[in-house]
C-alpha cells in the first residue's frame, strides 16, 4: 500500500476567484444524495457554473481554453463550512491536483492533504501574477514544488508555503494515513483483547 | 496521578505515536448511516481490504428516509440507491444493520444509547458530526470523515491528535420551563460557535449531575455546535440505571463489573483542566436562535440584535447578514415572530421525555390555523414508546401529524421540506441558510415545549406563559 511520494504538481490552472467559497458553493449540498464520490466532479461548483436550466454561465470552468487545467488558484478561506469530504472528492474527481489560495479553512486543508492535494498558500499579489500570466496564455504550465514551498511558471518562482505536518506528508508518501494505521494491526489487536467491551 | 475521563479513555484506547506525532486511536465502536458510508465502502474495496472487526460497526439508516412511507421502493430513486447500497455493505461484511423492519431503527444518535451499544469509558466514531451525543454516557465519542470511516473499517482506528479539556460546571437549580436546550444554547451563546475548537468539553456541576440521561444526550449532541468536537458527562449512577438490561448492555457476572469499570473512568477530583467555565443555572432562560448559526441566540425576553450596536466590524457584518436572511427586524422583540412551521424531532430532541413533556403541557391545545406542525420520533422504540402511552394521540389532537421515525426536517434530505421562506420553529440543532431543505427557509433554533408553545401561538412565545406552567 505505499503511496506515491508527492514532491510536486505540474500542470496548467484555471483561475477562480473570490474570498470564503464554502464547502456547498463547490459542492451543493443536494448532491450528497450519491453512494460514490465518482461522479462528483461533474457537479463542481454546480451553481455557479449553471443556470436553473442546467446551462452554462459564464465561469473560468467553462472556458474551453481553462479544460485541461489541474490546478486551482483561488482566494481567501478556500473550502469554508462543513466538514463533508464530497468537496476535496469532487476537486480531484473533476481532475485538479493541487490548489493555490491565500488560505484554506482547517478541516478542508486536512481533507485535502488526506487526498494527496497539495493545498499551497500563496500572497493575494502572488496569485494575481500567476492568475495574469495564465489568463495571457492558458497553456503556461505551473509548478507547485511541494519540496521547495514554491509556485514557478515561466521564468518566475515565488514562494508558497504547505504546511508543517502536510508537506512532510506529501514528500514522504506519508499524506494517507491507512497505510500506517494498517501496519499498526497487531497492536490495534492487542489493544482491543485489554478491552472487555470489545469482546462482545 | 489524577486525570479526567478524556485521558483515562484515551490512554485505554491509544496504540502507539505515528511518524507525524498523532495518536494511533482504537475505536471501539463504529456507528453508520446511509449518507456518509457507501463511499468508505467503495474506497475498501478499490483497496481490497476487509473490514477488520464487523462486530464492533453497528449500521441503521436515518437521513433519507420518508416518514410518511414505508414500502419500497422509495418515491426518491436516489435515496433508494443509499438504502440500497447500506444493506448490500452490511450484509457483505457482517454487519448488524438496524433496518427498518427490525422496528430498532432510528437516528444513529438515538439508536445506540437505546440498544446499550453506546457504554461509558468507550471511544466511538460515526461519520456525522453529532456523534458526540454519546459522550452524555461518559464515552469520547467523535464525528468523522468518509476518509476516516474508512479507516476505521479497515482497521478499526483513526490517526488522531489529542484534545484538550475545558470543564464546563453549571450550578444550582434551572428556573421552572427551562431545559436542556436552553442549557446548551446558553453556552454556546455565551461562548461562541467556534469557542470549543481543539477542546473535549467536560460537562459538570448539579444540574448535570440531577440530569437524566436523555437531558444529558441533548447537551452533548450540541457540543459540536460550540466547535467541540467532542462533549461528555462523567457517568454515574443515572447512567449504570438507564444502561441495566439494555440489548447490548452486560448481564450475569459481567454487569457488576462492567459497572465498576464504568465508573472507574470518571475523571478523578482534582484533575487538570485546560480551562474551567462555571454557569450559574438561575441566569438561563428559555432561549431561541435569531441567526444562522446556533451561537447566535437570546432569551425569549430579549430583543433582536441591532448591527449598529455592534462591536466590531464583524460582528455587525454577521448580524446584518443573518438579519436579512432571517428577514427580522433589529431591535424587536423576538417573542411575536410569526412562524409557519412547527418541528418536534432530530437527535437533539426527538426522545420519549421530549415528547412526553409536550403531550403534558400541550393536552387541550391547538395548533394555530395555518401552521404546519410535525412530530417525528427519533427511532422506531421512541415511537412506540409514545404509542403505548397514548401521546401520540395528544399531539395528533392538538393538530400535529405523528410520523414514522428519521432526521426529517432536520435537514430536509428526505421530502420533509420547508417551502419558500417558511420560518420553522424547530427542536433540532442547526439553523444554517438552507438547512431544512428551502435555500431561503428560516430556522428558530428551541426546545420542544417552546416548539408546541409556538405551535399554539402561530408566533414565537414564551411556553412559561402559554402554557402557564413550568417544569415539574
Ligand atoms: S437528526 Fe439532524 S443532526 Fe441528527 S443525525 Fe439526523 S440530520 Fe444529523
Amino acid at each position: 500500500m505505499a503511496l506515491e511520494k508527492i514532491s510536486s504538481v505540474v500542470g496548467q490552472a484555471v483561475h477562480v476567484p473570490g474570498n470564503d467559497i464554502d464547502t456547498d458553493r463547490i459542492i451543493p449540498a443536494r448532491f450528497m444524495k450519491c453512494v460514490t464520490f465518482d461522479g462528483l466532479g461533474e457537479y463542481l461548483f454546480y451553481d455557479v457554473r449553471k443556470d436553473a436550466d442546467g446551462h452554462d454561465r459564464a465561469h473560468p470552468l467553462n472556458d474551453e481554453r481553462f479544460k485541461q487545467a489541474t490546478i486551482l488558484l483561488t482566494g481567501a478561506n478556500f473550502g469554508c463550512g462543513s466538514s463533508r469530504e464530497h468537496a476535496p472528492q469532487a476537486i480531484q474527481k473533476y481532475g485538479f491536483r493541487g490548489i493555490v489560495a491565500e488560505n484554506f479553512a482547517e478541516i478542508f486543508f486536512g481533507n485535502c492533504t488526506t487526498l494527496g492535494i497539495p493545498c499551497a498558500v500563496a500572497t493575494r499579489a502572488d496569485i494575481a501574477r500567476i492568475a495574469a500570466a495564465v489568463a495571457a496564455d492558458p497553456t503556461t504550465e505551473v509548478t507547485i514544488d511541494v519540496e521547495a514551498q514554491q509556485v514557478r511558471f515561466g521564468a518566475e518562482t515565488l514562494p508558497a508555503e504547505i504546511r508543517g505536518s502536510a508537506r512532510d506528508g506529501l514528500l514522504n508518501g506519508r499524506w494517507d494515513a491507512i497505510a500506517e494505521l494498517h501496519e499498526g494491526v497487531p497492536q490495534v489487536r492487542e489493544t482491543a483483547a485489554r478491552l472487555p467491551y470489545m469482546a462482545v | 496521578m489524577a486525570k479526567s475521563l478524556f485521558e483515562k479513555v484515551w490512554d485505554a484506547h491509544a496504540v502507539r505515536t505515528l511518524a507525524n506525532g498523532q495518536t494511533q486511536l482504537l475505536i471501539g465502536t463504529h456507528l453508520i448511516h446511509e449518507v456518509t458510508s457507501p463511499q468508505a465502502f467503495g474506497m475498501l474495496r478499490d483497496l481490497n481490504l476487509p473490514v477488520l472487526m464487523p462486530t464492533r460497526t453497528f449500521a441503521t439508516v436515518d437521513h433519507i428516509v420518508p416518514t410518511d412511507e414505508f414500502a419500497e421502493p422509495y418515491r426518491d430513486p436516489l435515496a433508494q440507491a443509499m438504502m440500497d447500497e447500506l444493506r448490500r455493505n452490511c450484509a457483505e461484511n457482517n454487519i448488524t444493520f438496524f433496518d427498518r423492519g427490525t422496528g430498532k431503527q432510528g437516528i444513529v444518535h438515538i439508536v445506540g444509547p437505546e440498544q446499550g451499544i453506546t457504554q461509558p469509558g468507550t471511544t466511538i466514531a460515526c461519520g456525522d458530526s453529532h456523534t458526540s451525543t454519546h459522550g452524555a454516557f461518559g464515552a469520547i465519542a467523535f464525528g468523522i470523515g468518509t476518509t476516516q470511516i474508512r479507516d476505521v473499517l479497515a482497521t478499526q482506528t483513526m490517526a488522531l491528535g489529542k484534545l484538550k479539556v475545558r470543564r464546563i460546571e453549571v450550578n444550582g437549580t434551572l428556573p421552572p420551563g427551562v431545559y436542556a436546550k436552553d442549557v446548551i444554547l446558553h453556552i454556546i451563546a455565551q461562548l461562541g460557535v467556534n469557542g470549543g475548537t481543539g477542546f473535549a468539553y467536560e460537562y459538570a456541576g448539579s444540574v448535570f449531575d440531577n440530569f437524566s440521561m436523555e437531558e444529558r444526550m441533548t447537551v452533548c449532541n450540541m457540543s459540536i455546535e460550540g466547535g467541540a468536537r467532542v462533549g461528555y458527562v462523567n457517568p454515574d449512577q443515572t447512567t449504570v440505571d438507564y444502561l441495566e438490561g439494555r440489548p447490548y448492555s452486560p448481564t450475569g457476572d459481567d454487569w457488576p463489573a462492567a459497572v465498576a469499570r464504568w465508573l472507574g473512568f470518571a475523571s478523578d477530583p482534582g484533575c487538570h483542566y485546560d480551562d474551567v467555565v462555571v454557569i450559574d443555572a438561575a441566569q438561563i432562560a428559555p432561549s431561541v436562535t435569531w441567526g444562522i448559526n446556533p451561537g447566535q441566540g437570546i432569551s425569549i425576553e430579549q430583543s433582536i440584535p441591532d448591527p449598529a450596536l455592534a462591536t466590531s466590524e464583524d460582528e455587525k457584518a454577521s448580524i446584518e447578514e443573518a438579519l436579512e436572511y432571517m428577514k427580522l427586524t433589529p431591535g424587536a422583540p423576538i417573542k411575536g415572530t410569526p412562524i409557519n412551521v412547527a418541528f418536534l424531532g432530530s437527535c437533539t430532541n426527538g426522545r420519549l421525555s421530549d415528547f412526553q413533556e409536550v403531550a403534558r403541557v400541550i393536552a387541550g391545545h391547538k395548533v394555530a390555523a395555518g401552521v404546519k406542525a410535525i412530530a417525528v420520533p427519533g427511532s422506531q422504540i421512541v415511537a412506540a414508546q409514545c404509542e403505548k402511552l397514548g401521546i401520540d394521540k395528544v399531539l395528533t389532537e392538538a393538530g400535529f401529524e405523528w410520523r414514522a421515525a428519521g432526521c426529517s426536517m432536520c435537514l430536509a434530505m428526505n421530502p420533509d421540506k420547508l417551502i419558500g421562506d417558511q420560518l420553522c420553529a424547530s427542536s433540532s440543532n442547526r439553523n444554517f441558510k438552507g438547512r431544512q431543505g428551502s435555500t431561503t427557509g428560516r430556522t428558530v433554533l428551541m426546545s420542544p415545549v417552546m416548539v408546541a408553545a409556538a405551535a399554539i401561538t402561530g408566533q414565537v412565545s414564551d411556553a412559561r406563559e402559554v402554557f402557564a406552567t413550568g417544569r415539574n
